[in-house]
């Protein structure tokens, strides 16, 4: 056997290895990633992008939560205070705490110094005769109290008790308990650290060197201490974690459903030339799909090279086709160009209809893997159709499988009689998805987590430890400049204060506490007297009171001192707490400020939110904002749009089938065994329980693609006509699909699991079904 | 057999007990403090701070269970609740809750924990923190607490614990400022 075109033939072949190329050369500059990018929207609104930057850079997306457990109570706390020690000094962190007296220092210096510009109750009145008196005597009574032996240094300087006012406030949030001088979670089992790192949370490499830092400082300081374990959570923690995760899964599922596809075509092929042959579409395939999702979104995520382990069992199908149909009869390669490909190229057609709907999805990830798709499945079957024939040599032989494709064939025709069961189970699953039509959709965002549950169980154990506001709740103004945005939060701070006084809120927090806008700041100041005034109050106020004016002198300097002091900048409280707060807290977004006020719950209850959205209804510009339930109505927006999506694939396939096809009978027979195959997976899958999320959507989707492929074949040879070989290579093209998809239901990624159990099944159904329902020849 | 054991320990109790009336022994005293599983009392104490020109004065109940819970119940001059419970002070001032890890606030924790400890008769506990003198005998004791550690003695100069059997009648702290404070303690209830 020849080489028939061989000038073409070159070219294709020349062709083929540039692409190659092109594409290795793409792929090596790629960057690759696991995070929660793909779960983003692409063109959010503004409450969206506020979320979606919080998720990615925003101080909590910093933070990594530390917990120590095993061994006893004093060797966690020291464990827990000579890693910090070591911490502190690593370069990789912001800031170390575990709540040893370090930065504490510092925090009640800044405090002390700016006590007149930053509290609350610094108000004309309370600096009058009136005030003065009510201040002072709560004072003394206070010196009687416990705590008076700590306000007692401070009653000269600090007579109105204006550091105790803020110490208060700031200490209204749950704290960790202390044990041996360190962090610990209320049942003493864990000591806990709570580290920022200085990069932010989606950059992965160098949350993995933090991590890093973290494990050996723990090595170090845990060294002869026996059973120490160390625990890390955190955003940052999750995406390296994931990373890992899909990493090594994508790994061992490439690898396993590589080694039994080529298992199995070695097999029926029995030539290890042809099965290295075979594998060349399927590598082309892989390649361009990964260059092109790089070409197009700058990014790929680990999920969709996880899907595309998967598509091998569909690209390899192509040569499949190729080699056991074009040996049929003796006729050379040409005749399986022009009898076969025209079959083939439809399914890829189909296929492409398909996923090309996903490519306009507002979800990166749905994108992604349509983008994929279509790039890889084009790539391998273009290969087979040009370059691969080519590459045959003259005496290209395989295993002849007539003889098991003569037994399929005949179970084939017999298989009309299984009609009316087929129908039986069709009306079956109808039933089954009615009953189950309430809750068939996972409507969560956090369905889609590469994270397991033991990691999210564990995180919620270190957050509940550590007295972590949970942070679901916000208020959100924003402003031009961060002057504006932190004066809008004075004004919800005091529409919110009542119902914290009434109960209806535990607390909330606001950067204005921490930083108060320089309108407020200079209020305060000019609400203070200057010194002879004050002093000569002062006289009058003390007159009945168990003290000496004289005694107030630091007093007065340090209220003359505030009146001058130039006002309080983010820069002065830096090295402290409360510049990790006001970081935290306000944020600029491209030329606009966003303040966050997060509001914590009452104890045993939850918050109400009528009652929130009525006290901020006299701020205008201000947010409630669920931040659960937005990031789940994102998700179910992205559900509905995939679903739109799906059909919208659907109907193109249809379109195009019309097209090719001509007629709407022969429609209807390629089309029926298809929705035959997705509706009863749907039901399966909703007799199992497992709530539908996206990517069973495009499962599904993807059960039609390649579905349609046993479809047409059934569909252009009547049924009695199928050859013995096309049969067989029906099969085993089908049985290449499902390991390469069944092996994803293993994994514990849902995204990937999802698919591998709605693909496998399905491809299975359709093959059946297309025998089933084929038109034949006594029908 | 039991009943011959039972017997001997008896013997030998009487036996020690009137060997040692003459001493009345640290170990006494908290062996028997240690017994009191709860108590309900009423105090008044009176601070004479230097700053201040007279002294200020507070009352109000205390609650104590064993070994480790105590709290202080202040009525006059302004209502206010302190609650020691494992490691933490919580206090509860007009209607405001503030946790105080004692750790965090080690003067604090060290007077405290002078208190807690002769209530519960812990002497182990005691003598972590001071140096421990013991005068008089069981009808009227003083225990007298010196602080060891350098920090506590810049806050505290000593206490004394006055009191009768296992029961505590006042408690006077000596501040190294010369500050001080005497409280004086009524039984309300039969521990």
């Amino acid at each position: 056997m020849k080489l028939t075109f061989p000038h073409s033939g070159r070219a294709a072949i020349a062709v083929w290895l540039a692409l190659i190329i092109a594409s290795i050369v793409i792929i090596a500059r790629s960057h690759f990633t696991a995070d929660l990018s793909a779960f983003l929207p692409r063109t959010p609104t503004a409450q969206q992008q506020l979320l979606m930057d919080q998720l990615r850079d925003g101080l909590a997306s910093k933070l990594i939560l530390v917990g120590i457990e095993g061994a006893d109570e004093a060797s966690r706390a020291a464990i827990s205070k000579n890693m910090a020690q070591r911490l502190r000094s690593a370069p990789a962190f912001v800031a170390v705490n575990n709540g040893e007296p370090v930065t504490t220092e510092r925090d009640r210096e800044t405090l002390f110094n700016y006590r007149y510009l930053l509290s609350p109750t610094v108000t004309p009145e309370r600096f009058g005769v009136a005030g003065l008196h009510e201040a002072l005597s709560e004072s003394i009574d206070r010196l009687a109290s416990p705590a008076g032996l700590l306000i007692k240094q401070l009653l000269p300087r600090d007579p109105t008790g204006e550091m105790l006012q803020l110490i208060e406030g700031m200490e209204s949030s749950r704290q960790p308990r202390m044990i041996e001088g360190a962090w610990a979670s209320q049942d003493g089992k864990t000591a806990l650290l709570l580290l920022q790192t200085h990069a932010a949370g989606s950059d992965t490499d160098a949350q993995q060197h933090a991590m890093a830092a973290v494990q050996t400082a723990f090595e170090q300081a845990a060294q002869g201490v026996k059973g120490a374990e160390l625990h890390m959570t955190g955003p940052g923690v999750f995406s390296v974690l994931a990373r890992d995760t899909i990493k090594h899964q994508v790994r061992v599922i490439f690898i396993v459903s590589s080694l039994l596809i080529a298992a199995l075509l070695l097999a029926v092929y029995r030539s290890p030339r042809a099965l290295l042959l075979g594998f060349l579409p399927v590598a082309t395939g892989i390649l361009a799909g990964v260059a092109a999702v790089s070409l197009g979104f700058g990014v790929v995520h680990g999920i969709t090279l996880g899907f595309g382990t998967a598509l091998i069992g569909e690209a390899v199908d192509y040569s499949i086709y190729l080699f056991l149909q074009s040996e049929q009869g003796g006729a050379d390669r040409s005749g399986w160009v022009s009898r076969v490909w025209p079959t083939v190229r439809l399914g890829v057609l189909t296929s492409v209809f398909g996923f090309a709907a996903l490519l306009f999805s507002g979800f990166p990830g749905l994108a992604q893997l349509g983008l994929y798709s279509i790039a890889g499945l084009l790539a391998a079957a273009a290969m087979t159709r040009f370059v691969l024939p080519h590459l045959l040599p003259a005496d290209f032989r395989i295993c002849d499988v007539s003889a098991a494709g003569g037994a399929l064939a005949l179970l084939s025709h017999q298989a009309g009689r299984l009609r009316w069961i087929a129908l039986l189970l069709l009306a079956v699953s109808c039933v089954v998805l009615y009953q189950h039509r309430d809750h068939l959709w996972n409507r969560e965002l956090a369905a889609l987590s590469p994270v397991s549950a033991a990691d999210q169980a564990l995180d919620t154990r270190l957050r509940a430890a550590m007295g972590a506001p949970d942070a679901r709740y916000l208020v959100v103004v924003d402003g031009q400049s961060e002057e504006a945005a932190l004066q809008s939060a004075e004004q919800v701070s005091l529409a919110l204060q009542p119902l914290v006084t009434n109960g209806a809120l535990a607390g909330f927090e606001s950067p204005s506490r921490y930083l108060p806008s320089e309108a407020t700041q200079r209020a305060r100041q000019v609400s203070l007297p200057p010194s002879d005034v004050l002093e000569a109050s002062l006289n009058e106020a003390t007159e009945d009171l168990p003290v000496r004016p004289g005694l107030f002198k630091p007093f007065l300097a340090d209220v003359e001192a505030a009146r001058q002091m130039p006002l309080l900048q983010r820069v002065d409280l830096e090295g402290t707490s409360l510049a990790m707060a006001v970081e935290a807290l306000l944020v600029r977004q491209h030329d606009r400020w966003n303040a966050l006020l997060p509001l914590t719950a009452p104890e045993n209850s939850a918050i109400d939110t009528a009652a929130v959205q009525a006290a901020l209804d006299q701020v205008p510009g201000a947010v409630f904002v669920d931040l659960k339930a937005e990031s789940d109505h994102l998700y179910f927006g992205y559900l509905q749009e995939a679903i739109l999506l799906s059909l919208a694939g659907v109907a193109a396939i249809i379109a195009l089938l019309l097209v090719t096809l001509r007629s709407p009978s022969r429609v209807a027979r390629v089309v029926l065994p298809l929705a035959a195959a997705v509706l009863t997976v749907t039901a399966g899958l909703a007799l199992f329980g497992q709530p539908l999320m996206i990517l069973h959507l495009i499962g599904l989707l993807l059960i039609v693609a390649i579905g349609s492929n046993y479809a047409l074949f059934f569909d252009h040879s009547d049924a009695a006509s199928l050859q013995p070989r096309t049969m067989a290579s029906l099969l085993l093209a089908n049985v290449a699909t499902v390991l390469g998809f069944g092996l994803l239901a293993f994994s514990t990624v849902p995204v990937l699991q999802a698919m591998g159990v709605t693909v496998a099944p399905g491809v299975i159904l359709a093959l059946l079904f297309s025998a089933i329902f084929a038109k034949r020849a006594h029908a | 057999m039991n009943i011959v054991k039972s017997f001997l320990m008896l013997a030998c109790l009487l036996v020690s007990s009137s060997l040692q009336a003459g001493e009345w022994s640290i170990d006494q005293l908290m062996n028997g403090l240690a017994q009191t599983r709860s108590g309900h009392a009423s105090f008044i104490e009176k601070k004479s701070i230097a700053i201040l020109d007279r002294p200020v004065e507070s009352s109000g109940e205390l609650f104590y269970t064993a070994p480790g819970r105590l709290e202080k119940r202040t009525l006059k001059p302004r209502p206010e609740s302190m609650v020691l419970e494992q490691g933490t002070l919580t206090i509860e001032q007009k209607g405001k809750r503030h946790v105080l890890p004692l750790q965090n606030y080690p003067e604090i924790a060290a007077f405290i924990e002078s208190i807690r400890g002769t209530l519960a008769g812990d002497r182990a506990a005691l003598e972590r923190a001071y140096h421990l003198n013991l005068e008089g005998g069981e009808q009227g004791w003083t225990l007298e607490l010196l602080p060891l550690a350098d920090r506590m003695k810049k806050v505290v100069e000593r206490i004394r614990i006055a009191g009768e059997r296992h029961e505590l009648r006042t408690i006077e702290i000596r501040q190294a400022d010369g500050d001080s404070s005497l409280m004086t303690i009524t039984q309300m209830s039969a521990p």
